[in-house]
């Protein structure tokens, strides 16, 4: 058993401790916004904030994460508000598929937590989702735009 | 190129005329008069593109695929124009397959692979739009008691011009429904199209920045179980044997079972469970004769194909082999392209449920109705028994339209376990090795020139593998054993024509078809052929010292629309310019899926030419008319990560018969520091030629591009893939 906080609501999980926490979060608690990719921590669409940070949640076991706040992509609109990365996301039209979107937006929220105006340097360095569909270019331009909003 | 099998043609013909119309949607057949179809929630059809709800909601039906490509969007805008429908009210729904089927596929193909989405439909579907706006028109019209000339419709509201009297389109609709279809449809003049050939934002945004949109991964039924599967890693390979019982008593495991004669899946009550299973579970092969072949043997004989007597021809005019003979000068080089796995970011996956009465299967497909037929086959069970439900795919770029095994997995499972939903979900080391790769190809082009450095002739011999062959052998056959796909770009004519006059030319295709299973990676063939030909066409111009930009243009006077695109490119990007200090240019073009397309490249290199820092791409497309432009934009950015990360990282190395790359660390996948700036020139020319497509065309023009540029940089002329091979990575 595992006791996760998601979104502010507690959870008592039947996994075992080295269950990946990607899959408690998407099979145990049904929270599937965020994504499988790889399993093996190289396209990010599993990022979920735990006690603020990105992390890749296929390549953290559930015992790591327990006692900390997590949030996922489902929890990053606050009280039906889009959160301004969500919103910058809209605005410039930025999924094609989707698939990798949610992992990215939480990175790119954490990063504008950490660092309220990026330079591209800062992007470049910091945000090393795979997108296969290529809106590298519509994300850039969104995440300066959720820094200015 | 045909998606759509011819088997599997014959099998819904079969299946359509078993089951008569209107199985699965709600008839009423009022007095007199024509059926009305209704939704499921009762709002009727106008036709079967456009249900209309009484509070004015315009329901539009799309066959083809959304997998992030924007043909959705582009499609309804396509209806919604001829329809004269308020835009804001538009949301779209797909038919099911089993219901295409039911009604004599009403709704067409609904194959999304080629481009195809919007260029193959847009008459069809304008049709369908303009057909219910007359309806609706008459039905308001009648109610009046006026002349339905005397009438227009505007943002979902009809006047009656004389008397200003309006109604809305929800009004009118089931009086609509009910009248004759007209038979006589005038399409409007793309001219003075309103939402068509405007950047509408895409319908289908919202869910995907909140986690809400529900992928095949994401799937839930009720009761459903997970499965987890391991196909013999070797193709050609079978089950030799497995010991279920070491696995039987792990936690929340149902079943194991094999599946069919080469796989075997773990069934329990998550996926991480049945994962973990598979993972500890003794399985035995018998890998076959294939576990012997290896990429350098696979090397060897394409190479020994560059020289072989026999080749199928694609393409030809004069006498090649004689220009060659006489030349004054000749120009010779070898190319190779490696196997590369589409990558999709949703690995493979489908739901299936069976009982003996009913097989449902939930897929991401590219094509329900190629879904549809493995269903059946799969399932043993008749057309009006099956059914297939699509959910949006996170990514497909050809992996899931012909290919549905995925779906025959599924279905195997499912019949294991009776009247239980099961999810299949592959990992992505699953689908690294069970991809249907985008083929391997070698090429060797030689160039005939005469004492006054004209070009007398040209061959260019392709080797390799073809997709065709295997995958509509029926093709092939007809062609006398030729595969015409092979020759993308560089036909004698056609939505793939080759885009120069060269006296004196053959292009040819020796085949040599690999165990690895081939498939329609993005761009296909265009991909490997424009490398071939525009890196090519920098060689001969170089040979002769001539600009590559004149030299090409001396041989595209047939070719305005070639010419014009790569006109617009080399003007953007200052072609004959001097560029910015150790800044150097590429050029490129090519016709395919009936979309002319160019692009110019700005690139440096550092660390003596091992780091390519691409600056920008400049890139044209034409392809004749742009229902969205900021959709194709994206498309054209978009294919430029795809075709970039082939490029410089992506290879699928065969070893002991089996694929060696089984996730991202060993095939990477360009990241937003790489990305270049693009900027997109779209030019359609209009006109009455076909349309062209805008998902593939450009992946294949950025690669020649850069790596002409590369040449410039650095005076070495890369001719085998990918550049991580030659230790060349992309910088920001």
């Amino acid at each position: 058993m595992a006791r996760l906080t998601i979104n502010g609501q507690s959870h008592n999980i039947d996994v075992t401790p080295d269950t990946p926490l990607l899959w408690a979060i998407r099979e145990q608690v049904g929270l599937t916004g965020t994504k499988y990719g790889c399993g093996v921590a190289q396209c990010g669409s599993c990022t979920v904030h735990i006690d603020g940070q990105a992390v890749r949640s296929c390549s953290l076991p559930v015992s790591a994460a327990e006692g900390k706040q997590i949030t996922t992509i489902e929890g990053l609109a606050q009280g039906g508000t889009l959160h301004k990365v969500q919103k910058a996301w809209v605005d410039h039209d930025v999924p094609q598929c989707g698939y990798c979107q949610a992992g990215m937006i939480m990175a790119v929220a954490a990063l504008l937590k950490d660092k309220p105006k990026p330079t591209d340097a800062d992007i470049n360095k910091t945000i090393t989702n795979i997108c296969r569909c290529g809106t590298f270019q519509q994300v850039r331009e969104a995440i300066h735009a959720a820094a200015n909003a | 190129m045909k998606h759509i099998p011819q088997v599997d043609r014959r099998t819904f013909v079969v299946g359509a005329a078993a089951v008569g119309g209107g199985l699965a949607l709600g008839l009423d057949i009022p007095f007199g008069g024509p059926k009305v179809v209704r939704a499921q929630d009762g709002s009727p059809e106008i036709t079967a593109w456009i249900v209309i709800r009484p509070d004015d909601t315009v329901v539009i039906r799309v066959a083809r695929s959304e997998m992030g490509q924007g043909t959705i969007t582009g499609l309804a805008q396509l209806v919604a124009e001829e329809l004269e429908c308020d835009w804001s009210k538009v949301t779209t729904e797909y038919p099911t397959p089993g219901q295409s089927v039911a009604r004599k596929r009403i709704w067409g193909d609904f194959s999304t692979g080629g481009s195809r989405g919007i260029r193959m439909s847009h008459e069809y579907v304008r049709k369908g739009g303009a057909t219910a706006r007359m309806m609706l028109i008459q039905a308001a019209a009648n109610e009046w008691k006026v002349p339905a000339g005397e009438c227009t419709a505007a943002n979902s509201v009809i006047t009656h011009t004389p008397s200003g009297r309006k109604t809305t389109f929800g009004k009118v609709a089931e009086a609509a429904a009910k009248l004759e279809q007209p038979k006589e449809v005038a399409l409007k003049d793309p001219k003075t199209w309103k939402i068509a050939g405007t950047s509408v934002k895409r319908l289908d945004t919202a869910d995907k920045v909140t986690g809400k949109q529900v992928y095949g991964f994401d799937l839930k039924l009720p009761g459903m179980l997970n499965a987890a599967i391991k196909d013999c890693p070797v193709t050609g390979g079978k089950v030799k044997s497995f010991d279920a019982a070491k696995v039987a008593s792990m936690k929340g495991v149902k079943k194991v079972v094999q599946v069919g004669d080469t796989a075997v899946a773990v069934v329990a009550d998550t996926f991480w469970q049945a994962k973990t299973a598979l993972d500890a579970l003794p399985i035995v092969w018998d890998e076959g004769d294939n576990a012997k072949v290896s990429s350098a043997t696979i090397a060897k004989w394409l190479e020994e194909g560059l020289t072989a007597e026999q080749g199928f021809v694609g393409n030809q005019n004069g006498d090649a082999k004689a220009a060659l003979a006489g030349a004054a000068k000749k120009i010779e080089a070898v190319y190779a392209y490696p196997y590369q796995n589409h990558a999709c970011m949703e690995p493979m996956n489908a739901t299936a449920r069976y009982t003996a009465d009913k097989c449902e299967v939930w897929v991401p497909t590219q094509d329900g109705e190629a879904s549809f037929a493995a269903v059946l086959a799969a399932s043993g069970l008749p057309a009006d028994k099956c059914e297939v439900y699509k959910i949006n795919l996170g990514g497909g770029f050809g992996r899931r339209g012909a290919f549905q095994d995925y779906v025959t997995q599924a279905v195997l499972i499912a019949k294991q376990v009776p009247g239980t939903p099961v999810k299949l979900l592959w990992t992505r080391e699953e689908d690294m090795l069970h991809g249907r790769f985008h083929p391997v190809m070698q090429c060797k082009l030689v160039g005939a020139f005469d004492a006054s450095n004209n070009l007398t002739g040209l061959h260019m011999r392709l080797s390799g593998q073809s997709i065709l062959a295997n995958v509509r052998p029926a093709i092939v056959e007809q062609q006398k054993g030729r595969d015409p796909l092979v020759f993308q770009g560089v036909a004698d004519a056609g939505e793939h024509a080759f885009g120069y006059s060269v006296p004196n030319l053959l292009i040819d295709h020796a085949m040599r078809n690999p165990h690895i299973l081939p498939g329609f990676w993005r761009g296909v063939n265009i991909n490997q052929n424009c490398i071939f030909m525009e890196c090519f066409m920098d060689e001969l111009a170089q040979a002769v010292g001539q600009d590559e930009l004149e030299f090409r243009r001396k041989l595209m006077a047939k070719h305005p629309r070639n010419l014009g695109v790569l006109n617009a490119v080399a003007e953007r990007i200052g072609w004959g310019k001097p560029a910015p200090q150790g800044v150097h240019r590429g050029l490129a073009h090519m016709k395919a899926f009936n979309s002319y397309v160019a692009a110019a490249a700005e690139i440096s290199v550092e660390g003596g030419g091992n780091k390519i820092k691409i600056h920008r791409i400049v890139a044209a497309t034409d392809p004749g008319y742009a229902v969205n432009p900021a959709q194709i934009d994206r498309q054209v950015a978009g294919s430029f990560v795809y075709g970039l990360s082939a490029l410089f990282y992506q290879e699928c190395t065969v070893k002991d018969g089996r694929m060696v790359e089984e996730n991202f660390d060993t095939y990477d996948s360009m990241r937003i520091a790489e990305m270049p700036k693009v900027e997109s020139i779209i030019m359609p020319i209009g006109g009455s030629d076909p349309w062209g497509g805008v998902g593939e065309p450009t992946i294949c023009v950025a690669a020649p591009a850069v790596l002409n540029a590369y040449f410039k940089a650095t005076g070495k002329r890369i001719r085998s893939f990918p550049l991580k091979n030659h230790k060349i990575a992309m910088t920001a």
